[in-house]
């Protein structure tokens, strides 16, 4: 770990001044970016804790869910109405990491991580995440955890957020907060892939933190599922994972809302698995039918074309278990 | 820079920080708390940390974990440094009553919060029930997981997610035993539980 | 009285539930500092310069050690225990993340600060980082165990046996490489006084150590103390002295002050050794009638280069000895890569060999159409048919017994894909286990007092093992003290020498140190007519405070006259998703013939954690080497996977009673790795059981059972 200053905000506006030096990073829950130091992958000059700065709420109500970026995983994840309206967030958040890492990492946090692709995580190997233009020698390398939808000749490095994948099927909303004030997106539109500039990873601007997520209450939200896959019994990233949410009326589809995990370089959005579901039965035909076209567009590696094959069987899965 | 004073640490922290060696041995080597050494970087905090019911005032480096500022200045290496990225659990303490990781918590962070470590759980001779019950059930090998584990294991009693072996061995999934002692620690849990 | 035999709690328990018990990075030794260890970013080539500046200049740093300046050390010793490269003695690179540069700094961030900053030149070579792609370049072990025996065998005529067979089995298992990853880190404190060295290390052998740094610094071994009270686990990585603890006394002799050097994580796998990777081919063959006719087990293991020394994986010594079959042939070879140099871990050779040797058994019987078990019971080895000799003892047949009760083996169904609960299929596997009961010499000394209390001194390691403990009850026995009174201290090379903690030959090399130095205690004070008598009471009609003596004990004409090995039988259920291909094992139950059991809690507690490790090994550990650049790709416990709690069912372990006292005066035989031999092949043949798939290399992972 290099040397940085630790500055400690008591305030929203007082972090977002002290993020305007050059070099300065916000820290949350830490769990991540802490690794990061220490691998000396991340090299700020300025910390900026975000401890103080509140933003821990979580709020829900008839319309919306709102999650204050540093509320902790695992407040969110014990929250009673969180999993009355919002099952697939809270099973995403217990199928993460483990207690202890729950504890402590934050929503805001969660969606920063960064990938666990081992040769992003280690000075001792080119990257181009890390070092534009230095080559990715994950493409021909041990690619087994890869990304197999939206890599590029730059990385096919996975995303690794479980809650990502959860709110990108809810089509959660996204707040950020800069010096220029506040900006709503869609969660689909925060991340960027990796194209020419795997650097580059979400839309935030220097200086710009995510300050809440909100999510829209629906049927589809209240019956909504996480099904995560690995090699471990637990505390694993997933291999892949499905995010699934299903409104239905009288055995009927009328809204179905997918997301990928662990096969994408961002959390994978599923939109037509979504169409092949909606107006159809809710019977396992349709779901093999709709599943069976879940990995279109894939392009694997050496090792990891097995994903293809496991995300359509784990949508299938994940819809039956949305459905029963 | 203003620097601590051993005598500041030794008067405030000692009862806490007794941890004596082994029995006979290495008598050279009895520990005695050291005051921080001090970094001597550029930066480096004048802190306070509430450890285990005590105030350490401390100097750290801004980079120093709460990990490292317990077993490298206070001497309390009860908890253990296992991977130092938050992978294996060996360094859990509480903050505030949570389990959480002291090797990716900046000890500079933690100021104005309870922290627990494992040589605060014991009162006075006396093994908390959790200790009790790992010992008796042999919930360890080599013991270097074993803080990290009980640790984990009192927050997760409190939790209340003991309804079953298999949510204990889930919600004990963060801490990881290389030597195997899993369905033991699942037994002491199980015991501790029902007793508390 | 017998305290043997008890299920006692550790001795050393209350210390490790109260975070008392001090391990080698916990001594406090004033004035110390701390030192980083830089590794090679290259697979092969060589150092041609350092860029030390930046780091140099970075606050608190007081040294930086290169092979340009380090201290030429006596690297021509040759003593098995001392690894004698990479200790910066020149600027060759064999592998990527070789030590090439230690950075000393006041403090621990410092010196990891500026071990970042420290930039190497190189010249490249083209590293080879693979076995699998230049196996044709096997070549024969020069040193196989040591020079105790060759590394091939035969007996009769395997492959014209083979030829004839009537139902015949030629398969390729692949082992991967795997690290022991302790939970304690390799760590040492290093202090030189004139030029006596202290070091606190973690270590399973402080003889070993004492003597190869003794050796590599050119000084008396009476001049090395080595202190090592408590180890975090070892697993076979802490069995040589590593160059992390010969580098930490040498930059604690560089700065003049103690130095603490603690292996990081990442660095544990490249500092200490490996599981090599195998690649095993089998030819069996049997009669009709399931008669083991031809057995043939040709081995090859991963080696470094070979000027970092030699270590060969002995997979088929086991297959020599474990089933009687007149027609068997071993061989082993080597491969050399651009890897660090691999070493024990936990059942080296009989892990990874017998994940071989007991698939193949199962494969056959699938061809036999017979039960599995029955299938072994047919050929069981009375005797030892490799050396001919009886077994000193050998309670395999009850160990197949109480495990096939116990886990109600007799309901198996034969076909696979036969049992079923919703979309999961579950199966059922079994395999053997033997691990051969080793020796050496050992010392111990002993005094009793006047009141009653007795201290034990010897110069062993506990590891976790229950050394403490288990040693207590031995000598309290023995003096017929209570063990509350028996002090006992070890891990400290001023007492008497102790052979090294592996090979699970603690008990039987120790134990019978301890009971002949207790019984010349007693020799002192006894007469013919008082042998009844208590000893503090012998003290006190002598009017003598204390007695004391010492005592060596070594193998005899035992090891001559019987082939010695302990026994288990392994029983494993999976449940495997058979559409997801997720792997769990929901239910294990191993039967045990150890030998006489000191101590039935820590011995349980051994069993099942030696299972535990198998589940690992069978279903997700497996270092991953990037193919360009032979740089571990996964060195971290989060993708580096071993077992957590949730991986882990409910374990019945077994102790088979047996009550042998051939094979030493205490009849153990180890249970250290006896219960992670056949772990891995027991949860294959369970997964073959569930899915009908047959899974010929470790781990197996969900797309392998993607069908």
């Amino acid at each position: 770990m290099q040397a940085f200053h630790l500055s400690q905000p008591n305030s929203l506006d007082a972090a977002l001044a002290a993020a305007r030096s050059h070099g300065a990073k916000f820290i949350a829950g830490g769990t991540d970016l802490m690794q990061l130091l220490k691998d000396n992958i991340e090299v700020p000059t300025e910390l900026v804790d975000l401890e103080r700065v509140g933003l821990s709420s979580i709020q829900a109500d008839a319309s919306e869910l709102r999650l204050g970026a540093m509320a902790r995983m695992s407040d969110a994840a014990v929250h009673p109405d969180v999993r009355a309206g919002w099952p697939a967030i809270v099973q995403a958040l217990e199928a993460s990491a483990s207690p202890q890492v729950r504890n402590m990492g934050t929503i805001g946090g969660n969606l920063l991580q960064r990938t666990r692709c081992g040769y992003f995580r280690d000075t001792g190997f080119a990257c181009n995440k890390r070092e534009p233009g230095s080559g990715c020698p994950a493409i021909a390398g041990e690619n087994r955890l890869m990304a197999i939808l939206g890599g590029s000749d730059h990385c096919i490095a996975t995303h690794p957020s479980d809650l990502a994948v959860a709110l990108t099927a809810l089509d959660a909303m996204v707040t950020l907060h800069g010096i220029n004030g506040e900006r709503r997106v869609p969660i689909a539109d925060f991340y960027r892939l990796p194209a020419d500039t795997p650097h580059i990873e979400t839309i935030l601007q220097p200086g710009e933190m995510i300050t809440a997520v909100t999510v829209r209450a629906s049927g589809a939200a209240r019956n909504s599922h996480y099904l995560k896959l690995r090699d471990r019994a637990s505390f694993e990233f997933a291999l892949v994972s499905v995010a699934v949410g299903l409104d239905q009326r009288d055995g009927v589809i009328e809204h179905a809302l997918l997301a990928a995990g662990g096969v994408g370089t961002r959390p994978w959005r599923l939109p037509q698995v979504e169409a092949a579901l909606r107006g159809k039965a809710l019977e396992d035909a349709v779901f093999g039918d709709a599943s069976s076209i879940a990995a279109g567009g894939a392009s694997p590696a050496q090792q990891n074309g097995f994903k293809r094959i496991l995300l359509q069987r784990a949508v299938f899965r994940a819809l039956q278990m949305a459905s029963a | 820079m203003p620097s601590v004073t051993r005598r500041v640490l030794l008067g405030t922290t000692v009862s806490s920080l007794a941890m004596g060696s082994v029995e006979g041995r290495a008598d050279d080597t009895t520990p005695t708390i050291s005051a921080a050494p001090a970094p001597g970087s550029p930066g480096a905090m004048d802190i306070a940390l509430q450890i285990n019911g005590n105030q350490v005032p401390l100097v750290v480096d801004p980079r120093t974990t709460l990990l490292d500022a317990l077993r490298e200045q206070i001497g309390l290496t009860g908890t253990k440094k296992g991977c130092d990225r938050g992978s294996c659990g060996a360094c859990t303490v509480h903050i505030d009553g949570r389990r959480v990781l002291s090797c990716l918590t900046l000890a500079a962070r933690v100021q104005g919060k309870a922290i627990t470590t494992i040589e605060g759980l014991t009162s006075g001779d006396v093994l908390h029930p959790v200790q009790a019950a790992f010992l008796h059930h042999d919930g360890y090998q080599c013991g270097y997981c074993t803080p990290g584990q009980i640790m984990s294991a009192v927050a997760l009693i409190k939790e209340g997610h003991t309804r079953s072996d298999a949510e204990i061995r889930e919600w004990m999934s963060g801490n990881i035993c290389r030597c195997g002692a899993y369905p033991n620690i699942v037994a002491a849990i199980r015991d501790a539980a029902q007793r508390s | 009285m017998a305290f043997i035999g008890q299920g006692l709690d550790r001795v050393d328990g209350r210390l490790k539930v109260t975070g008392g018990a001090q391990y080698a990075a916990e001594f406090r030794v004033p004035d110390l500092v701390h030192a980083v260890l830089v590794q090679s970013t290259i697979g092969a080539g060589a150092i041609t310069g350092f860029s030390l500046a930046a780091a140099q200049s970075m606050p608190g740093v007081l040294t930086i050690i290169t092979p340009e300046n380090a201290l030429k050390l006596h690297a021509e010793s040759n003593l098995p225990q001392a690894i004698r490269a990479p200790l910066l003695q020149d600027m060759d690179v064999h592998y990527n993340g070789q030590h090439v540069a230690v950075v000393v700094a006041e403090a621990l961030e410092q010196a990891d600060a500026a071990a970042a900053r420290v930039r190497v030149q190189y010249r490249r070579d083209e590293p080879i980082t693979s076995m699998d792609a230049v196996l044709d370049q096997a070549y024969l072990p020069k040193s196989f165990r040591n020079g105790e025996r060759p590394a091939d065998s035969r007996r009769g005529d395997p492959d014209g046996a083979f030829t004839a067979a009537q139902v015949k089995l030629d398969a390729v298992y692949v082992t991967p490489i795997e690290h022991h990853n302790p939970m304690e880190p390799h760590a040492t404190i290093a202090r030189w006084d004139g030029n006596q060295l202290t070091v606190w290390t973690a270590t399973q052998g402080i003889s070993g150590t004492q003597q190869s740094l003794a050796a590599l610094f050119g000084i008396d071994p009476k001049d090395v103390r080595v202190i090592c009270p408590y180890v975090g686990g070892g697993f076979g990585c802490k069995g040589n002295t590593w160059p992390p603890a010969t580098l930490a006394a040498m930059a604690a002799k560089l700065v003049g002050r103690p130095v603490k050097l603690a292996v990081t994580r990442a660095q544990m796998f490249t500092s200490n050794g490996y599981r090599p990777r195998t690649v095993q081919s089998l030819r069996f063959a049997a009669d009709q009638q399931g008669h083991l006719v031809s057995m043939r087990h040709d081995g090859i293991s991963q080696m470094s280069q070979p000027v970092l020394g030699e270590f060969a994986e002995p997979v088929g010594l086991a297959t020599e000895m474990l089933y009687a079959c007149p027609n068997v042939a071993v061989t082993h070879r080597l491969v050399a890569t651009n890897a660090p140099l691999p070493t024990y871990m936990r059942a080296p050779g009989e892990a990874s060999g017998n994940f071989a040797l007991e698939s193949a058994i199962d494969e056959l019987a699938v061809a036999l159409k017979q039960n599995p078990l029955d299938f072994r019971m047919r050929n069981y080895a009375e005797q030892d048919p490799h050396e001919n000799k009886p077994f000193a003892s050998k309670a395999l047949r009850e160990c197949y017994r109480q495990g096939a009760e116990a886990f109600g083996w007799s309901r198996r169904p034969s076909e696979p894909r036969a049992m079923r609960d919703g979309n999961v299929l579950i199966g059922w596997g079994m395999a053997t286990s033997t691990y051969p009961t080793h020796r050496m010499a050992a010392n111990a000394y002993v005094r009793v007092n006047a009141d009653g209390t007795a201290l034990v001194q010897v110069g062993t390691q506990d590891l976790g093992t229950g050394t403490y403990t288990v040693m207590s009850q031995i000598a309290a026995d023995e003096l017929g003290l209570p063990v509350q009174r028996i002090h006992l201290e070890l891990g400290d090379s001023r007492f008497p020498h102790a052979p090294v903690s592996g090979g699970s030959m603690t008990v039987a090399s120790v134990g019978p140190a301890i009971k002949t130095a207790c019984q010349a205690v007693r020799a002192k004070l006894s007469n013919d007519g008082d042998t009844n008598v208590a000893l503090p009471e012998l003290l006190a009609r002598r009017n003598m405070p204390s007695v004391e003596a010492s005592s060596e004990a070594k193998s005899g004409e035992e090891q001559k006259r019987y082939s010695m090995h302990a026994f288990g039988a392994q029983f494993a259920e999976v449940r495997v998703d058979a559409d997801l291909g997720e792997i769990r094992v929901s239910r294990y139950v191993g039967a045990f013939d150890g030998g006489r059991i000191i101590n039935t809690k820590t011995a349980r507690s051994q069993l099942i954690g030696g299972i535990v490790f198998g589940i690992g090994m069978a279903l997700l550990e497996e270092t991953h080497v990037d193919g360009e650049t032979g740089r571990v790709v996964n060195a971290n416990v989060s993708e580096y996977l071993m077992p957590v709690n949730a991986d882990i069912p409910d374990i019945q372990a077994i102790l088979v009673p047996n009550d042998e006292l051939v094979s030493n005066s205490l009849g153990a035989k180890g249970i250290g790795e006896l219960p992670m031999v056949g772990v891995a092949a027991a949860v294959a043949n369970a997964v073959y059981h569930a899915t009908g798939v047959r899974v010929r290399k470790l781990p197996i992972r969900i797309e392998d059972l993607l069908v």
